[in-house]
């Protein structure tokens, strides 16, 4: 019962993961950047929605549905903004000035969070705090309400990722850009809209998962996003970078890793523990598991 | 006489500004002219210039980002502190010696456990394994307790009662650090470190192995046409750079009486990484002066401290913006040329005349 | 190679160096990228001294053969005999120490560094100071240090570019940065050098003066030079054989005169409007 709980814990660990992993394979996909500022974007949705939630006199459900709406829309904006102002001007910059914006965004980000939230940790009060969760076997194995939501939203958010790119023209056009920017440019496609597209849709899914991660784990602080989003990245390395389904399993399969480390190796030790899963898979099959191997043009 | 090409001169006026500011140092605190303050920092100073430049070797020169470097300073610090405590019989520079030479080496050991795997990846993916090994690091540091007695060292993953210690003392102590280290470091070993750092860097770099270091930076396919093993320079250059940031280590963990892991974070690779780019990557100069100002100014300026790492964000991203801006870079290229042009007038008949030496 | 003669069949030029070793053959030599067939059959021999020409419509696969023998990419099929030593083994490195050196179609030089610097880079593997005897400025240091910078300089007076020693490789006129990439390649003492439309870019008159200069260093150096080119005055005047490539095969091979008469060629290259 123990190893079943486990499980599904890992399972809806790893749905954050996946969603936020989702933000940076899309990016990277698109952009071939590593959007090292994504885990704060997180972080700023759920202050945002911890602020709504807090601060506005709104109703119990009420004011957590706006709190998520509005987190989507500033994380949103701001995916667009950073792209616009930090990324798009370094195009044709080589990778390592690229990762070093990033990184200076992210750090702008979480010490900006850190001038206007301060540094003690607030605790987020859960989304779904109304609702005790399920119990199943006569009360041996309990999901908690959080753990059953991060896992429903997981699979509506791939679902409709998946057909979105796949049937409709703004996703299409995404998928273009990423096979060959050049060539989609010759197609017709606004390559810059479209990345900025790419931008907004990775944004506002890293505020939903911001919420639920909160939700799940409720200290927020200023570096909240951090480990996570760089766990994300590592979920979306193990399951191939570029791929969407590869995201969702990279996710999975690090949050049961790490939920199994804490059960039944050692709680200090977890993280690294995640860590030497990347740094094997990334010397076994530096693509990930569902990626593709990129030839590099002479 | 012999000609002293541009780079030898620049080099000169770099060892040169490193002892004069120590010369200055020196003579100021002999007349009491130096705040108890500053006085405290020159030896973190002394670290930080060094572990700028051994990072300016893996992002300048080799041109791969290493997140992790914190984790290189944390082993030399750790393996530092254990090598001077339990070496009570030898005189204090000894042990420092010591200290700094060990934490070096198993920096470097580090550096090729980490290096060996890792550096066959490229870009991105080596920023961010380097990261996780920095993490992994802190985070074996937080469960590592060792002791010294009469026996000799002992060692344990579980706690410090553990360790069966008759009499002696706690040396690395969890989560608790380094503990009880005697402060054997001083602004003179600091010095005489940068020093070092700067021999190895700058003689590495103007020579055949630093020509194949940054010909893999430049274009590692043309690199791999004319024969030259990139994995291996690329190691050579990772493992140096460790290995001076373990020394580095070593010297900032003898310089207080106790150093937690949790000093050795993300967050100090990423305030290296500034002094590099604000310093310029590649220029090793740069590094150590951007090191310098960056470590006083806060002291200084006590009311931005707040916003301080805001800053350095804004610094790490204007520099980028800046100086990969195809039109400010022009701008600059066209600027350099023409100050090229007006300095080379005279000496390039005279280059001629001399014939070829160097 | 069906015919046991002692000329190799697919020799460009039979009369060469018949007995010995070619510098580079190749058998059946093809490769596939994800299903597709890029290059199918190359079977090429050149002589010693040789001066040969590799041309065809764009896409036709050429650079990929020279990817091929550098070992940028390994080859799905046939072998490499490179002065009759097999390359299956070899990596990119290796390949460069066997005596294969080559410039790009899109100049990759060190741009970051001075052209004295791209050429000692060149010249890596024929000096040996080691990275200690460097950082402890020990007389070995010095030795080779001197040795590289006076061959560098005599390599750059092959097209009168010592003065430009120290400037830096990336802010050169293109024409200039072409060159650079064959006294680069050269410095890896190669037997057999392999240039990327070295044309490229160039105005007639500058071509003239490659030309000469190609020439030049085949018999200075007593190499085999395969080059790529679209410019058909330079391949016509200079290239003692020619393969003509066309999908990824060799569509036909021989002398300029009977390259310029080959129907085929005529309908697959020649016969549409003029590249390059």
């Amino acid at each position: 019962m123990n190893l079943l709980l486990n499980l599904i814990n890992g399972i809806g660990l790893g749905s954050i993961y996946a969603i936020i992993a989702l933000g940076y394979t899309m990016v990277y996909g698109i952009a071939k950047m590593l959007n090292f500022a994504h885990g704060d974007v997180i972080m700023v949705g759920a202050y945002i929605c911890f602020c709504t939630m807090s601060y506005l006199p709104l109703p119990g459900a009420a004011g957590t549905i706006l709190g998520i709406i509005l987190a989507m829309i500033v994380c949103t904006v701001l995916g667009i903004v950073i792209e616009r102002l930090a990324y798009k001007p370094l195009r044709s910059a080589p990778s390592l000035a690229v990762l070093i914006t990033a990184i200076g965004v992210s750090y702008f980000l979480q010490n900006s969070a850190l001038l206007i939230w301060k540094s003690d940790p607030r605790v987020f009060t859960s989304v779904v705090a109304g609702w005790p969760g399920l119990e199943l076997f006569g009360g041996q194995l309990r999901i908690s309400a959080v753990t059953i939501v991060t896992i429903l939203t997981n699979i509506v958010v791939m679902v409709g990722l998946t057909l979105f790119t796949g049937k409709t023209q703004k996703g299409k056009a995404m998928r273009a850009v990423s096979e060959d920017k050049g060539a989609a440019q010759l197609m017709g496609i606004n390559v810059n809209s479209t990345i900025s597209l790419t931008f907004a849709i990775g944004s506002g899914l890293a505020a939903v998962a911001g919420v639920l991660l909160c939700s799940a784990y409720p200290t927020l602080m200023p570096t909240t996003g951090s480990m996570p989003g760089i766990k994300a990245f590592t979920a979306a390395v193990l399951g191939g970078i570029g791929s969407i389904p590869g995201a969702m399993l990279g996710g999975i399969l690090l949050g049961i890793i790490e939920i199994f480390a804490k059960a039944y190796i050692s709680t200090q030790l977890s993280d690294a523990i995640v860590f030497a899963v990347l740094i094997v898979v990334l010397l076994i099959k530096p693509t990930g598991l569902l990626g593709k191997k990129i030839n590099e043009k002479v | 006489m012999k000609k002293i090409s541009k780079t030898t001169r620049s080099n000169i006026v770099t060892y040169a500004m490193v002892i004069l500011a120590f010369v200055i140092m020196q003579s100021l605190i002999a007349g009491g002219q130096v705040s108890s303050a500053l006085k405290g920092q020159l030896v973190p100073i002394c670290v930080y210039i060094c572990m700028a430049i051994s990072l300016n070797l893996t992002v300048g020169i080799l041109g791969e980002l290493s997140l992790g470097h914190a984790g290189f300073m944390s082993v030399g610090a750790f393996t530092g502190v254990i090598a001077a405590m339990s070496l009570q019989t030898l005189p204090a520079p000894a042990r420092l010696l010591l200290a700094i030479v060990i934490g070096g080496i198993m920096a470097a050991v580090a550096g090729v456990i980490v290096g060996v795997p890792v550096l066959r990846l490229q870009g991105d993916y080596l920023a961010i394994v380097t990261l996780a090994f920095g993490e992994i690091i802190k985070n074996l540091l937080n469960n590592i307790y060792v002791g010294v007695d009469g026996h000799g060292l002992h060692f344990s993953v579980t706690d410090s009662a553990s360790l069966g210690l008759e009499g002696g003392i706690v040396l690395i102590n969890g989560p608790m650090g380094a503990v009880g280290i005697e402060k054997l470091s001083t602004f003179l070993a600091g010095v005489l470190l940068i020093l070092f750092v700067l021999t190895v860097t700058l003689n590495l770099i103007r020579s055949r192995s630093g020509r194949a270091i940054m010909a893999v930076r430049d274009n590692r396919i043309a690199a791999e046409s004319v024969g030259i093993n990139v994995t291996k320079y690329k190691l050579m250059a990772f493992v140096t750079s460790a290995a001076m940031a373990g020394m580095a280590g070593a010297l900032y963990a003898l310089n207080y009486s106790s150093v937690l892991p949790k000093k050795f974070d993300f967050n100090t690779s990423i305030l290296v990484l500034v002094f590099v780019v604000l310093g310029g990557m590649g220029n090793i100069r740069g590094s150590i002066i951007a090191a310098t100002v960056l470590t006083i100014l806060p002291e200084a300026l006590r009311a931005v401290n707040d916003y301080r790492m805001l800053l350095y964000a804004i610094v790490l991203i204007l520099v980028m913006l800046v100086t990969n801006n195809p039109t400010l870079k022009n701008g600059w290229n066209v600027v350099k040329e023409k100050l090229a042009f007006w300095r080379k007038k005279t000496p390039v008949t005279a280059e001629k005349g001399g014939g070829a030496d160097e | 190679m069906s015919k046991m003669v002692p000329v190799p069949s697919n020799s460009i030029i039979p009369e060469r160096d018949l007995n010995k070793t070619p510098v580079l053959e190749t058998r059946h030599l093809g490769i596939d990228f994800g299903g597709l067939t890029a290059v199918e059959n190359f079977d090429l021999t050149i002589g010693r001294t040789e001066i040969a020409g590799l041309i065809g419509p764009n896409g036709a696969g050429k650079t990929t053969v020279f990817n091929l023998l550098t070992k940028v990419y390994q080859p799905t099929r046939g072998t490499i005999l490179l002065n009759g030593v097999d390359t299956a083994n070899m990596n990119a490195v290796q390949v460069s120490k066997a005596g294969i050196a080559r410039t790009f179609q899109n100049i990759r030089l060190f741009s970051n560094l001075t052209v004295e610097d791209n050429v000692k880079i060149g010249l890596h593997n024929s000096v040996n100071a080691g990275m200690f005897s460097s950082i402890l400025r020990l007389p070995r240091h010095w030795r080779s240090e001197r040795d590289a910078h006076e061959r560098a300089l005599e390599l750059l007076s092959i097209f009168d570019m010592q003065d430009l020693a120290n400037h830096e490789a990336g802010a050169l006129p293109y024409g200039v940065q072409r060159r650079l990439e064959i006294v680069r390649a050269l410095a890896t003492n190669p037997s057999l050098l392999l240039l990327d439309e070295p044309a490229a870019g160039m105005n007639p008159s500058e071509t003239a003066e490659l030309m000469e200069n190609i020439r030049k260093i085949r018999d200075t150096f007593q190499i085999a030079i395969m080059l790529i080119e679209h410019d058909m005055n330079l391949v016509m005047g200079i290239c003692e054989g020619i393969a003509v490539l066309n999908y990824g095969k060799i569509i036909a091979k021989g002398t300029p005169a009977e390259i310029q008469n080959n129907p085929q060629v005529i309908e697959a290259y020649l016969g549409k409007q003029k590249e390059g």
